[in-house]
């Protein structure tokens, strides 16, 4: 006996996500999933984007990673609530570990919540976590083969940073190759090139993060009238 | 592996299936997987295996359909299939294009018994 189905095998986990998605949009939370290979400096953009904007907007972070909290500890220095999620070796975060933490964030008042994701380009590309955009980090130092080998993470991308660029006379890594296959593959994305280490081209990534806030309180502030 | 948790989330699917249609045996589950998701189908039935062993649906063989990358450009709404993940329609050059087929995690139907 043949059974029909069409069933998404992704169902459950996008189910929970949006009910995530749901609860901190009634407040108006601007929520980013941030994703980068380990290494590509996910953790470094977060400690420069804390210490520029702290003062400006109410943030915290959700950091996921295998087993550690070497990361949780760099962003608890910068003086912003942080919430650890290890994986125990999973490649990803999914949606019900980051349900299984949002009490343990203060979400009155919040403006901005920014989730680590495991370093990988490959599997948290599939599972949404109650994100309203991704962002992906993509160092020099990885190559412009990346996103045409990784082109979900970049598809599904509101933004890119290109980190590391105060190292491109030492690589081999071809900017304008990379430019054109990051926006040949997502035509709207926000195409950042930056270097967390000096500072370069920062201003773009925290005036896009400024943009996407304010859009997410406006939209909430219409549905709350 | 995120092949795991994708593989859990078919078998969820299967046994209620089977389930819902009081089926003893699961003999063929067919999916379908689209050009652009990461997942690679050896590692999927290698997971589902070990899942399944000791369920109804340890005997099920998996089928892969894989699904082509087919975009519609909203603009002059020409389909086409995305070589080389370019997202402009190679009809008028506009880049808004929409994915009509490509990304599929589907279980599309079961055979049982």
């Amino acid at each position: 006996m043949e059974i029909k189905v069409m069933a998404n095998i992704l169902d459950k986990n996008d189910q929970i996500a949006a009910e995530v998605n749901a609860q901190l949009s009634r407040r108006g939370i601007f929520v980013l999933n941030l994703l980068g290979s380990p290494g590509s400096g996910k953790t470094a953009l977060l400690e420069r984007t804390i210490a520029a904007l702290k003062d400006e907007l109410s943030m915290a972070v959700i950091e996921g990673d295998l087993f550690t909290d070497k990361d949780a500890e760099r962003i608890a220095r910068q003086g912003v609530p942080v919430v650890q999620i290890n994986t125990g070796g999973g490649c990803h975060l999914d949606a019900s570990m980051v349900r299984g933490v949002l009490d343990r964030l203060d979400l009155e008042r919040l403006e901005l919540l920014i989730i680590e994701n495991v370093g990988n380009l490959v599997c948290p590309a599939e599972f949404n976590i109650g994100e309203d955009m991704k962002a992906t980090v993509l160092s020099v130092t990885e190559g412009e083969d990346k996103p045409l080998k990784y082109p979900l993470v970049f598809k599904q991308a509101g933004a890119a940073v290109v980190n590391k660029i105060d190292l491109l006379p030492y690589t081999s890594f071809d900017l304008a190759a990379a430019t054109e296959d990051i926006t040949s593959i997502n035509p709207q994305i926000a195409l950042i090139t930056a270097s967390c280490r000096t500072g370069e081209g920062l201003e773009a990534w925290y005036d896009w993060l400024r943009g996407r806030v304010a859009a997410k309180k406006a939209a909430a502030g219409r549905k709350g009238e | 592996m995120h092949e795991m948790a994708i593989a859990q989330g078919i078998l969820d699917i299967v046994l209620k299936a089977a389930a819902d249609n009081d089926a003893a045996a699961v003999v063929r589950i067919k999916l379908q997987v689209g050009e652009m998701t990461e997942v690679v189908p050896e590692a999927l039935t290698f997971c589902f295996s070990s899942l399944a062993a000791g369920t109804a649906a340890a005997a099920a063989e998996l089928e892969v359909e894989v699904m082509p990358l087919v975009g519609r450009c909203r603009d002059c709404g020409r389909e086409f299939r995305v070589e080389r993940f370019r997202f402009l329609c190679p009809g008028c050059g506009s880049a808004g294009v929409e994915i009509i087929s490509g990304r599929e995690l589907r279980v599309e139907h079961l055979e049982v018994e």
